[in-house]
């Protein structure tokens, strides 16, 4: 039974817990075990906002991840708090832009990816997490199929529906990094 | 030949109430303002915690027995699930304006399509004799044994005019029934206030001044005295607040 | 099995509310619940309902009285604090044997307390929380898709047996997002209510919602009327779920989010060796006294898994006749037991340590 654990985290405003939500309902639609939890409270406003989400073959226990399999930090208060937890052999996905240093690890994998930085270079500013999360399915060989298109269907409403070209963009230009 | 009957929305159910206690003139009006309206069999009534905490027992419509000062809260409720139904509450001072203030004021803020008849006569009776909300100063009571002392206790809540103040209720008025003509008007306000739930107008409110002869250690004679004596130059009666009136005006 | 969506806990609630028919919830805001509120908000005018913000957690439940008097399905929802201010509601609605669902999202206490999951309510939703002989059904769900069922069970037991039922989640179950497959809720028909108040219609005698008997004979005839009622519940209601129970030796005991946390670590312990199950009360009244009664005649040692300072194992050992040694794994304040320490637990608990 495959299970991965995946921590999001970083400032409020990021879209942390969105591409949680995305990566969730990609699980769903591709018929595994998902659980998404929000960090919540006063600190969603600008502090420090995370989400686990776990994608499983089988029943998912507890919903908190607190071993990620991948950490996705995207400002540097996440990495100096999360990146001890990662798993030997994990994942390690940083925004480059905004994280000077590199992981002390050596047992993982860690990949920086100036995701802010490419996102206002290729106009749309706000998509930095998906840049990342591009990078996340492409490097878990998961960018394929039609999980991806039919997740962001899921996630983006309706109202925004002309938002869904634009993020699925920002999605690939991640994975091509 | 006009023959003396008690209002069918009275059951036959002996009063409880001290000798000389206006609740039971009071009760009967409400009863005959039902019959009147032909509601009866829509209407139901909240009854409060204080002396008239067995209304339910009292009235022939469907009654409900709320939690002390929440019958506005509990009428809100029967009213949102069935607004075909007349829902009144018959709450006392410390019922409404003490324990219960919150629900009565965000009751007429929402303008709530209800009807309450407020029960002002200054003391806590079931109790046995404290100090109301609306205790006079000065008054003697178990818990103001000196009398009322308003540096300690704070000054009695006028709750008609405070209610005027906001713009949800429809209709504020403060009668009594301590004289014949009293009783008339005091009739036709709570007539009144029925038939704006009627017409959807909203919250309607009746204050009745009301004696207590029992806790203010008076005769029945002397207790209808001490209202007109104290209670309605601290109270004043009449209408606060009407707003269909006033648009009638400003027309 | 139809669609699946994702749905947060609380969400999955309201959605579920509506489903079973209920056309009227009153709420006041309060962390981590207020999006049962929300949703409340959004959807009750669309579909003719009542959404109301009371000014306060006693009027809310105070209209619950109101509508439930009606005889119409109603619910409110709070948090641990807010909950205390319904107190008061809860034991008028029992005197009254009025059918209500409250719902609690428990957040640490006393007091303010945080905003962080907790159970530390435990105590307060199984033995009434109010004052006055009464009880509630307590359900206690583990899943989103728990969350909508018990609340649609919530409604009809509250129906059945005319009494309360409270869910009792915590901030995890309340936040969480997971599939739930909405149209899978089968909802029973609402019994008839005779003694509703929606008028006489000059047709009956008067109905009384009342819960004021001031002969004690009277008031106590009421009581003992009512716990034969619930003697009926805990004989056919008391509802969990076991897991890997059969060979088990060492027994855990959680409810809600507390075993979800405690299957990790059950999984983890047989590989380690360890022959460790799960009984996961999914109701809290009644309790579910049989499984652990049966366990204590196999097992070395019981565990009670909990956020609080520890509430559910005295039940736990009621259940079991104090036949094994039954300990405490708990955080409590807002925070949540790691499967770890579950581990650690289960593990000391296998070598006869405490």
């Amino acid at each position: 039974m495959k299970t991965t654990q995946f921590l999001f985290s970083g400032f409020g405003g990021q879209g942390i817990l969105f591409a949680g939500k995305f990566l969730a309902y990609k699980g769903l639609i591709e018929g595994k075990q998902v659980s998404w939890l929000p960090s919540y409270g006063p600190e969603m406003r600008g502090g420090t906002a995370s989400c686990s989400v776990i994608v499983s073959d089988g029943a998912v226990g507890s919903p908190i991840v607190s071993k990620p399999d991948v950490l996705v930090a995207m400002n540097l208060p996440s990495l100096d708090r999360f990146e001890s937890s990662v798993v030997p052999g994990g994942m390690i996905f940083a925004d480059s832009t905004l994280i000077e240093r590199r992981t002390a690890r050596d047992d993982v994998k860690a990949f920086y990816v100036p995701a802010t930085k490419l996102a206002s270079d290729n106009g749309y500013p706000t998509l930095a997490n998906m840049i990342l999360l591009g990078k996340i399915l492409a490097e878990l060989g998961e960018f394929s199929g039609e999980g991806v298109e039919a997740a962001l269907a899921k996630v983006i409403s309706a109202k925004h529906a002309d938002m869904k070209e634009v993020n699925l963009n920002a999605l690939r230009l991640g994975a091509a990094q | 030949m006009v023959v003396f009957q008690k209002p069918h929305a009275l059951t036959d159910a002996p009063f409880h109430y001290c000798p000389g206690c206006t609740h039971g003139i009071i009760h009967r009006l409400v009863a005959e303002v039902i019959d009147e309206l032909g509601i009866e069999g829509k209407t139901i009534g909240i009854a409060p915690v204080g002396c008239s905490v067995m209304a339910y027992n009292y009235f022939n419509c469907d009654m409900i027995e709320a939690a002390h000062g929440r019958a506005p809260a509990v009428a809100t409720g029967v009213k949102r699930a069935n607004p075909e139904n007349i829902v009144f509450t018959y709450q006392g001072d410390g019922d409404l304006a003490s324990i219960g203030m919150a629900e009565t004021v965000h009751s007429a803020a929402r303008n709530e399509n209800i009807t309450v008849i407020f029960i002002n006569n200054a003391i806590y009776g079931m109790t046995g004799g404290q100090m109301a909300p609306t205790s006079l100063p000065g008054q003697v009571t178990q818990t103001s044994p000196y009398g009322r002392d308003v540096k300690a206790c704070g000054y009695p809540i006028r709750v008609c005019e405070m209610l005027s103040e906001l713009e949800g209720p429809e209709y504020l008025e403060r009668v009594t029934v301590n004289s014949v003509p009293n009783i008339r008007k005091a009739k036709k306000a709570i007539r009144k206030a029925f038939q704006n739930q009627i017409e959807g107008k909203g919250f309607s409110l009746i204050e009745v001044i009301s004696s207590c002869p029992t806790n203010w250690g008076m005769t029945p004679q002397a207790a209808l005295k001490w209202i007109d004596d104290k209670m309605i130059p601290y109270y004043p009666l009449g209408v606060y607040k009407d707003r269909s009136a006033q648009k009638e005006e400003a027309k | 099995m139809s669609e699946k969506v994702l749905m947060k806990g609380n969400e999955a609630i309201a959605e579920a509310a509506i489903r079973a028919g209920c056309r009227h919830y009153f709420g006041y805001p309060i962390t981590p619940q207020t999006e049962i509120a929300a949703y409340m908000a959004k959807k009750m005018p669309k579909i003719g309902g009542t959404f109301l913000q009371a000014e306060s957690e006693i009027a809310a439940i105070n209209m619950v009285y109101g509508v439930s008097s009606a005889g119409l399905r109603v619910m409110t929802s709070s948090s641990s604090p807010g909950v205390s201010l319904k107190g008061e509601g809860l034991s008028y609605l029992a005197g009254a044997d009025l059918p209500a669902l409250i719902v609690n999202v428990q957040r640490g206490g006393p007091g303010l307390g945080g905003i962080q999951p907790s159970q530390s309510d435990y105590f307060q939703a199984t033995r009434g929380g109010g004052h006055g002989d009464y009880h509630m059904i307590v359900l206690a769900p583990a899943s989103v898709q728990e969350m909508a069922e018990l609340t649609v069970k919530g409604f009809e037991l509250a129906d059945q047996y005319r009494l309360t039922s409270m869910i009792l989640a915590d901030g995890t179950m309340g936040q969480m997002m997971e599939p739930v497959a909405l149209d899978d809720l089968t909802v029973a028909p609402m019994p008839e209510k005779p003694w509703a108040t929606t008028g006489t219609g000059m047709k009956r005698p008067h109905n009384i919602v009342n819960s004021l008997f001031l002969q004690p004979e009277e008031l106590e005839k009421f009581n003992f009327e009512r716990y034969e009622r619930y003697a009926k519940i805990e004989a056919n209601e008391a509802r969990f779920e076991e897991y890997r129970m059969d060979d088990a030796e060492i027994c855990v005991a959680a409810f809600g989010i507390a075993a979800r946390v405690s299957k990790n670590a059950i999984d983890e312990a047989r590989k380690q060796g360890v022959k460790a199950g799960l009984i996961r009360p999914i109701t809290l009244w009644p309790f579910p006294k049989a499984p652990f009664r049966r366990a204590a005649e196999h097992v070395k040692a019981m565990i009670s898994v909990e956020l609080s300072m520890g509430q559910m194992i005295e039940d736990v050992r009621l259940a079991s006749e104090c036949r094994v040694p039954v300990s405490l794994c708990n955080r409590a304040g807002g925070m949540i037991p790691s499967p770890d320490q579950v581990l650690e637990a289960i593990l000391g608990a296998a070598k006869g340590g405490n």
